[in-house]
């Protein structure tokens, strides 16, 4: 998220998912919302039954092109050059809002220069994008009263997952479609609590509510409710972490709830990694590919077992209570209050409920939040004060970035770090399935979901089927650079041509064995969308 | 919400008590906000009106027959009866009949208690026409493990093959037959399977009967028996509310949370029925420590002991800096501020991170 906290100030959406019914054009961009957010895909449906026009860009043919006006099936990896086109359309057509650059933007001039160059023609040489559908998806965009972007992990989940969420943004400010309701950007995550878990600064260099630990203001503040002294050192980013543990000099690391031998790319790395870790504590509701490198292994409680929060896509914040007691006896709540009374440092709530009072003592955005306002319902952030209502829609006045302005982002097209080649001539792309989750431990649990569902298949195209001469249900072997894999080939017309899919939820198709090592280089996020690997039939 | 534009203010009657409205919406929406109860069958908010059951009826003044309230927009002025002798009576007959063509097992039904033709007899006193006719005897459909239909239940109202064609723009199932048998079916009957249909339940969380139920939580305990929980999903960044609903110290089914302003009722179906991890086999249930390379089970005393010391000592040998956490996008708010909290102050450093960031 850091790439829209760049040019707009906030790294959240910044409307809500009710607003999508109202919008007139949508652009969907790197989503197949229908699948990995079907609620929010709700929403969807009713912009459609409305008569919004919609605009879809995803390398896939995903169920949502059916109701598209426009399917931009872009190359994977050639976001920006898309982005950039689109602006470039715009901005020759003279179909950008002049009057809101001039007032709520900076570094326009810039943009204008950059984008320049991509033209429609260049533009389908990077994209494989025909001119005519990028033409069109500009006019849709631009010439709405009131446009809105979705956009999903394949915008985020590539080397240039930053610039990408710029570029959207970009899109976005030169027509001025943000600011107000129906408008505006939602960047939709993959897990439940994503936001408030990035809300809540576990992150080497920003303290609750996007703080920097650098900032001496800031420390003091903490220090002064924490009672100790702080680092003023930004920490290691978790891909950091498991490289100083392969060299040996990172030595004690404790994960909750993740797991990463299972949904980190280029697993092989990530085990030596966590072989490597001296002392390694796993918590967990169950077993999974990273317990097992651990030297103690805590009982995680669900969902279902404890009280807290929960901050969705849209920056509500929601409740969860406690309906059955937790099977282990403790909620990890509790858990490291415990830890840190042993280490010495006193740490006791007697209910969550003071620990939010605590994070609403500490950061602004969250300052007006408790368990008292939230049983009369949710609430949705910045929200300061007590009687504070909640924001819907962000940046109505101001950008939050110092001056108030949203920065334009002058960008290159760079392409995926790895690209398909005479040895490994198709591009991977991964994701989610609709009705599993994750390392799936917990969807693969439910006897219903796995009798319908029970497991992965390779998706590939018709075309590509035919010229290896492979056929529907026929196992594989997809290998890549890193590592290789054995799957049933589902022939599907949802893959173009040269490119192949798998989601990541089974145990016995380890799709990270082969994703790319390629990472974001501002937020470590890995190129889950993008890598390049060899079909063969078995 | 900011986004929609209030219509004009009127002022309409009803029951003789004036009340301020929004132009544009119905009578039935109004009331419904005035806290006025009219029955209805076929309603759901999440749907266009269909007007189909006719227990919504009113009386206005000036009109000489009764409208449906669902879909009769106000206008300015209007006087409108929601309850009176002669609507008493037209409600009763037409639950009469269609209790006429009903199985009337309550006893057995899963839906007993949260049924509205259940509730509606009851209020109206209906019984059903003591002529009765012929009545259906169709096998239950149980062909998926998800969704169990018996069509001897199903009172036609519609909402099923609306919410699944209007909302979910799937159109899965639609009305099939004519007259006495007309009902919601697949396509040629088939069984619902992947090929078809989402399984998102949004047909099941609609029927106003017990024609549509959650399999899964067949015979586990009913609206009335068990405690209801709100909460949120723990699987997508969504964050949908629904209730949890638990007997026994189980959880034994999901239903939806109609109020919720994220998700209005609507659920997929890792939130409807991807709940059954809850209470899996499988859970890790004390803590475990690994000797000699396999994991034997531990008190919370000695684990948490272990952990204390063992990253005390490693802090002392290598510094703050070789020692950190990943936090998890899968825990509470609380969980998150606790960790970050625990690495700054206890180990001394900023090593904490989400995992994946995704
Ligand atoms: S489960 Fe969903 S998709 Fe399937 S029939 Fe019901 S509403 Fe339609
Ligand atoms: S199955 Fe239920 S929702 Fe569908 S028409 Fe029958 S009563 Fe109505
Ligand atoms: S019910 Fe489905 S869409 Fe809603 S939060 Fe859960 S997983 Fe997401
Ligand atoms: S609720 Fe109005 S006709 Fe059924």
């Amino acid at each position: 998220m850091a790439g829209l906290a760049t040019s707009l100030g906030a790294g959240a959406a910044s409307n809500s998912f009710d607003q999508i019914s109202e919008a007139d054009a949508l652009l969907i961009f790197g989503s197949n919302t229908t699948e990995g957010h079907p609620v929010i895909s709700i929403h969807v449906n009713k912009a459609i039954k409305n008569g919004a026009r919609i605009i879809v860009a995803d390398p896939r043919k995903i169920e949502l092109v059916k109701w598209a006006d426009v399917w931009l099936n872009l190359k994977p990896g050639s976001n920006i050059a898309l982005l950039n086109g689109l602006v470039h359309v715009i901005l020759k057509e003279g179909l950008y809002n002049r009057d809101f650059i001039e007032k709520r933007t900076e570094g326009f001039e810039d943009l204008k220069d950059a984008v320049e160059k991509y033209t429609p023609a260049h533009v389908h040489e990077l994209t494989g994008v025909s001119p005519e559908k990028l033409v069109e998806a500009a006019r849709i965009y631009a010439g709405a009263k009131n446009a809105m972007i979705l956009y999903g992990l394949g915008v985020t989940e590539h080397q240039t997952g930053t610039e990408n969420a710029m570029a959207v943004a970009n899109l976005a400010l030169v027509c001025g479609h943000i600011g107000r309701p129906a408008t505006g950007i939602m960047a939709l995550r993959g897990q439940n609590n994503v936001q408030g878990a990035s809300d809540m600064g576990p992150a080497p260099a920003a303290f609750t509510g996007y703080q920097p630990v650098t900032d001496p203001k800031v420390r003091e503040k903490f220090e002064k409710a924490w009672g100790v002294k702080l680092p003023s050192k930004p920490g290691l980013k978790s891909v950091e972490m498991l490289d100083e543990a392969k060299k040996g000099t990172f030595k004690g690391l404790f994960i909750l709830g993740e797991d990463p031998a299972h949904t980190d790319p280029d697993i092989s790395h990530i085990r030596q990694a966590l072989a490597s870790v001296e002392f390694l504590v796993v918590q967990d509701i169950f077993h999974t590919e990273t317990t097992r490198f651990a030297h103690v292994v805590l009982p995680g409680a669900s969902f279902a077992e404890k009280e807290g929060t929960f901050t969705n896509g849209e920056r509500r914040v929601q409740r969860i209570r406690k309906a059955v007691e937790p099977v282990s006896g403790k909620a990890e709540w509790e858990v490291f209050c415990e830890i840190a009374s042993r280490m010495g440092y006193q740490m006791k709530y007697n209910h969550p409920s003071e620990i939010m009072d605590e994070i609403a003592s500490l950061a602004p955005i969250y300052g007006g939040i408790s368990y008292a306002r939230l049983d009369q319902g949710s609430i949705q952030w910045p929200c300061p004060t007590k009687d504070h209502p909640g924001t819907a829609t962000l940046y109505q006045e101001m950008f939050s970035r110092p001056g108030g302005r949203a920065r334009f982002i002058a960008l290159e097209h760079k392409g995926s770090g790895e690209v398909p080649d005479a040895d490994y001539p198709f591009v991977l792309i991964t994701g989610r399935r609709r009705e599993h989750y994750n390392n799936g431990s917990m969807t693969r649990r439910s006897k219903g979901i796995m009798e319908m569902f029970p497991e992965e298949l390779l998706e590939l195209s018709p075309a590509d089927a035919a010229k290896l001469g492979i056929k529907h249900g026929e196992m594989v072997k997809v290998s890549s650079r890193r590592g290789e894999i054995k799957v049933k080939v589902r022939v599907f017309e949802r893959s173009q041509e040269g490119n192949v899919f798998l989601a990541f939820h089974h145990q016995d198709v380890l799709t990270n064995l082969l994703t790319s090592p390629h990472r974001d280089p501002i937020t470590g996020t890995p190129e889950y969308k993008s890598c390049a690997v060899r079909i063969e039939k078995l | 919400m900011d986004g929609k534009q209030a219509g004009k203010l009127i002022k309409i009657l009803i029951n003789q008590k004036q009340i301020d409205c929004e132009e544009g919406k119905t009578i039935l929406e109004v009331c419904r906000e005035a806290g006025i109860f009219i029955p209805t069958l076929c309603f759901d908010p999440r749907l266009e009106p269909y007007g189909g059951c006719r227990l919504c009826l009113v009386e206005v003044k000036g009109i000489n027959r009764p409208l449906s309230s669902c879909t009769t927009p106000i206008q300015d002025g209007m006087e409108i009866t929601t309850e009176s002798e002669n609507l008493t009576e037209l409600r009763r007959t037409m639950l009469s009949l269609i209790l006429s063509n009903h199985p009337n097992d309550c006893l057995r039904c899963e839906k007993a208690g949260d049924c509205s033709l259940q509730e509606l007899a009851f209020i109206y006193d209906a019984a059903p026409a003591r002529y009765e006719g012929e009545r259906w005897d169709l096998p239950k459909r149980e062909d998926n493990p998800f969704i169990t239909f018996d069509p001897n239940k199903c009172i036609l109202c519609g909402r099923c093959v609306n919410i699944c064609k209007n909302v979910m723009l799937k159109g899965a199932i639609d009305m099939t037959g004519r007259g006495f048998h007309a009902k919601p079916d697949t396509a040629f009957g088939k069984p619902l399977s992947p090929e078809n249909c989402l399984f998102c339940g949004q047909c099941v969380s609609t029927c106003p009967t017990g024609a549509l139920v959650e399999k899964p939580s067949a015979r586990t305990g009913r609206h009335l028996s068990v405690k209801k929980v709100k909460t949120t999903c723990s699987y997508c960044g969504t964050g949908c509310s629904f209730f949890l609903n638990v007997k026994h110290g189980k959880v034994t089914k999901v239903t939806s949370d109609y109020d919720s302003p994220v998700n209005k009722g609507n659920l997929c179906i890792k939130g409807r029925f991807g709940y059954e991890f809850i209470h899996h086999e499988d859970r890790i249930k004390t803590p475990l420590i690994k000797e000699g390379g396999k994991f034997r089970e531990a008190t919370w005393d000695e684990a948490l002991d272990l952990i204390a010391s063992r990253f005390g000592a490693i802090k002392e040998k290598y510094g703050p800096d070789a020692v950190g956490a990943f936090s998890s996008s899968r825990c509470t708010n609380e969980e998150n501020y606790l960790v970050s909290k625990w690495v700054r102050t206890v180990l001394g450093s900023n090593n904490v991170d989400n995992c994946a960031r995704v």
